[in-house]
């Protein structure tokens, strides 16, 4: 049954995206850790954690391109569960410094030591234990994203309304945590951490066991969703996507199709969170802004919107040239970024994957075209309907 | 012996230097042997022609006290005199203290300092203290009563009445009297008096109703000198604490209006662009930005070519970041927007990395620092109404933002620009079929949004920090107000500005102001839940546009 789930949602294109996937699970690890350092085939712990950022962005992007792409939610929000499963990791890793920390208390983290707390708070217990901290990431995405998707669903907040107060809340959520009275380090968040299950976090192995867990939590994620898009559930997504009311005027319950898709993307979106803060060694209040947020969505722009794989490619490929260019032209990056934004809206309304559709499309060919889910037209008619 | 002869003396000096001009001001003489007195006998001799001089209550000894605070005040040698002398290179300049006549030169061996101690000192404020009570200026004896009020010099009651008596100024009478008040009910007297007079006393303090009266009110109902007095005072501090409440909410109702109509500012540019076009502005902060600096532009130029006319600034600035703001928004209309009509959720996009590129672009022009913009003179300083403290940039604001939102609400319904709008917002073909160019009009109504948002830029640079991020600050609140209040209505902005002002104003007591924003989010969140178009929405066939 589950592995008829699984399987319904290989195409071709699944099985590229896994298959990239498993070569890098393979080939990053021998890289790294066998090749010889002067090697041209070596790769540094550096670069291993760096891809590791990229492809905790990339399953960002997928779980965003599943609400967005194939539910029409623009979410403008996504950063904040992203960083909520962050913070569950960061406050495992947190207790797992134990008295290593500058104050030496066994069990209290620095900064609460620092603020004159005698006790740990109640919503930090159960955290020393990394099958609880594993449970909260999925578990506090999921169900701030259900009680939210509950009540706006069901009064039909939808479009621009929605997207709004998706960011009013990653905007509360920002707020919240600069504060230092709610307990998770304000202003500084998070950092400092010394083991993840007994292994010492800057160990190379570790690195490259992170990097390892992150592919094959974005593989698992790809299949997860590319199977509920598959689905008669999908069938159903997509449809609300493109003229919701008629979706419910046949008798659809719309709200609760739509809270089922939301609620899994946040738990991905938690997910990445989780993977990103050990790579990364830190997690502050910064990940809630929404500007982050719109950043993740221009990730699935670029890629391509509904494809799936597209916001994966889109994620990697504009945090590389972030990379790059906050390197070498930093006073660019914003011209770049703002750049490409008004690009790919003006000029590639498909992403990039749809470009490559559309180039491939034009040239004689033994297959018909890809059966990638035509946003655009269906969109168009959608606003034209309103209009 | 010596006394008496410098007595002689100094009736000797009055009869010779006196002119006609004070021999005709009777009080100006009888000053001159006080005055005389300061400059025998030592630090008792100073106190006691000092004590004197406070009991003539002319305001005409001050200068002289003045000089004698400074070290200023010295002793002829040659006549014994006492004269004013300053320091001209090494000789002294001398005058005559009381007619500010020049008295010439003298080498520093020929005149003598009259030193003062600490003793002295404090003799020489309380005697100022009381003098300025009676001094002609109306500003100095305000602050005189002020002061003796803080001090609550037993020694300057008499002076006190005496100033109460010959005062017109009802203001400072009752300064006057507040002062009064204040010695009386922490003195010793205050056990010598009659329950009425305690009774008045309190009054008096309630009336002047501030801090400082509720302070010295408190004190007095621990340990006033009588049982009579405690209970006056204790009943006199309740009836100013409920007065000081009231003051206070009027306050926190000020502040609500003030926040409110900065939100209504950058929100108001916004409900063109979004609430009338459909257009999710992102940039829209970056045109507030742009109209601040295109203020910090003028006020450069007026600095460098005419600062005499700094205080008109503002003014031009006006007009110029109106056009600068709206011009690059009908550039980006033209150039972006125009594109991504009925898709709302793309324009989003769009103007999200327009607004990256232009932020990006005033820093680099400008800097990433703060930029400096003064105020022009109209616009600083505060003044007082009741208990209430109002600033005049806060209340210039709060009048601008009044004045722009009737203005636009008279262009959008009164003219035929406005018309035009409408028409297409309403119907796009059948306003194309009647005539309108809508394309055009689509185009001046996102450069009216943009420049009204230029001229918030303006009034934001007088109270926020004119750097790159400025717009950045603004943006997330200004859509909360329009979808607060409504997509496609003016005075649901309006409401909603002030309703989200007043209510993170009142809620800032109690949570603090972090935790009141996000309170005030989570209002918003819930709300939209139950009016998901807002508090006035459209209805009717437009809303499923």
């Amino acid at each position: 049954m589950l592995l008829r789930f699984f399987l319904m949602g290989l195409d071709r294109k699944a099985g590229i995206v896994l298959t990239i996937l498993a070569v890098l699970a393979v080939a990053v690890p021998v890289m790294t850790l066998w090749v010889p350092a002067d090697s041209p085939f070596h790769l540094s712990v550096f670069t291993v954690s760096l891809l590791g950022k990229y492809l905790c962005f990339a399953l960002l992007a997928l779980a965003l391109d599943l609400v967005w792409g194939y539910c029409g939610i623009l979410s403008l929000g996504h950063a904040a569960f992203f960083a909520l499963g962050g913070y569950a990791m960061g406050m495992y890793l947190m207790r797992q410094i134990g008295p290593r920390g500058v104050y030496g208390n066994p069990e209290l983290p620095d900064f609460m030591v620092f603020l004159n707390w005698t006790e740990l708070p109640w919503y930090w217990w159960g955290f020393d234990q990394f099958w609880f901290a594993a449970l909260m990431v999925l578990v506090v995405p999921g169900a701030l994203a259900f009680a939210f998707g509950w009540f706006a669903f069901r009064s039909r907040v939808t479009g621009v309304y929605l997207s709004i107060i998706t960011q009013a809340l990653t905007f509360a959520l920002l707020l919240a945590f600069f504060r230092n009275d709610m307990g998770f380090g304000g202003n500084n968040g998070l950092t400092d951490f010394k083991d993840i299950l007994g292994y010492d976090i800057q160990a190379d192995t570790t690195r490259v066991a992170l990097f390892v867990a992150t592919v094959a939590a974005l593989a698992l994620s790809y299949m997860i969703a590319s199977g509920v898009i598959a689905s008669k559930l999908g069938k159903v997504l997509v449809a609300l996507r493109d003229a919701e009311s008629r979706v419910r005027f046949m008798g659809y319950d719309t709200e609760s199709y739509k809270l089922f898709a939301w609620t899994l993307s946040a738990c991905m979106a938690g997910v990445a969170g989780a993977l990103y803060v050990p790579q990364v060694g830190i997690i502050n209040p910064s990940e809630f802004a929404p500007a982050s947020s719109i950043e993740a969505v221009i990730w699935v722009a670029v890629g391509g919107r509904g494809t799936l794989a597209g916001g994966i490619l889109g994620a990697v490929l504009v945090n590389m040239g972030k990379s790059y260019f906050t390197g070498a032209l930093p006073e660019l990056w914003l011209f770049a970024l703002g750049g490409l934004f008004v690009a790919v809206t003006l000029f590639l309304p498909k992403g990039l994957l749809g470009l490559w559709g559309q180039l491939t499309a034009k040239l004689p060919r033994r297959n018909k075209t890809a059966a990638l889910p035509n946003v655009q037209t269906a969109n168009q008619t959608a606003g034209q309907k309103g209009a | 012996m010596r006394r008496a002869l410098r007595w002689l003396m100094a009736l000797y000096v009055v009869v010779a230097t006196s002119t006609a001009a004070f021999a005709a001001d009777p009080r100006a003489t009888d000053l001159r042997p006080l005055v005389q007195a300061l400059g025998s006998g030592g630090y008792s001799g100073t106190e006691k022609a000092l004590a004197q001089l406070s009991e003539a209550g002319d305001p005409a000894a001050v200068p002289v006290i003045e000089a004698l605070q400074s070290g200023d005040l010295f002793v002829r040698k040659a006549d014994g005199a006492v004269v004013i002398a300053r320091k001209a290179g090494d000789a002294y300049t001398l005058t005559d203290p009381l007619s500010r006549a020049a008295l010439g030169d003298a080498p520093a061996a020929a005149v003598e300092k009259i030193r003062i101690n600490n003793a002295l000192r404090r003799a020489i404020s309380a005697s100022l203290g009381a003098l300025t009570l009676m001094s002609p200026d109306a500003g100095v004896r305000r602050s005189a009563a002020d002061a003796v009020f803080k001090s609550r010099d037993a020694q300057a009651l008499e002076t006190l009445n005496a100033a109460i008596a010959k005062e017109q100024d009802t203001r400072i009478r009752a300064a006057m009297e507040q002062a009064r008040a204040a010695i009386l009910l922490t003195g010793e007297a205050a056990s010598k008096m009659t329950d009425a007079e305690i009774q008045s006393a309190t009054d008096t303090l309630t009336a002047r109703g501030d801090r400082d009266a509720l302070v010295l009110l408190n004190m007095v109902a621990g340990s006033g000198a009588s049982d009579v007095t405690k209970k006056l005072a204790a009943a006199a501090v309740s009836t100013l604490e409920q007065k000081l409440a009231f003051w206070a909410a009027l306050q926190n109702l000020w502040y609500g209006l003030s926040l409110g109509s900065v939100l209504l500012l950058a929100a108001i540019g916004l409900a063109v662009t979004f609430g009338v076009m459909g257009v999710i502005n992102m940039a829209h902060g970056e045109m507030v930005m742009i109209g601040a600096y295109t203020t910090f532009l003028v006020q450069e130029f007026f600095r460098a070519y005419a600062p005499g006319l700094f205080d008109l600034s503002i003014l031009v600035a006006l007009p110029a970041a109106f056009i600068v703001s709206g011009g690059v928004g009908i550039v980006i209309e033209r150039s972006v927007i125009r594109w991504l009509y009925g898709r709302p959720l793309e324009t989003l996009l769009a103007t999200w990395g327009l607004s990256l590129a232009l932020q990006q672009a005033v820093r680099s022009i400008f800097g990433p620092t703060n930029r400096e913009v003064g105020a022009p003179s109209w616009m600083s300083g505060a003044f007082e109404l009741g208990g209430l403290t109002i600033t005049y940039g806060r209340l210039w604001i709060v009048i601008f933002a009044f004045a722009v939102f009737a203005a636009l609400l008279v262009a959008l319904k009164r003219t035929w620009f406005g018309l035009s709008i409408r028409a297409v917002t309403q119907n796009r073909p059948m306003a194309n079929a009647m005539g309108i160019r809508t394309a055009r009009v689509d185009a001046l109504t996102f450069g009216l949004g943009s420049g009204i948002a230029g001229l918030a830029g303006v009034a934001l640079s007088q109270i926020d920090n004119v750097s790159p991020n400025l717009g950045q600050g603004y943006i997330i609140d200004s859509f909360m107000v329009v979808v607060f209040g409504g997509v496609g209505n003016l005075w649901g902005t309006l409401v909603g500005a002030l309703t989200l002002g007043s209510i993170n104003k009142f809620l800032e007591p109690y949570a603090g102001a972090v935790l009141g924003k996000i309170l005030v989010l989570i209002f918003i969140i819930l709300f939209i839940q139950r009016r998901p178009r807002g508090l006035f929405a459209l209805k009717g066939r437009a809303v499923e546009a």
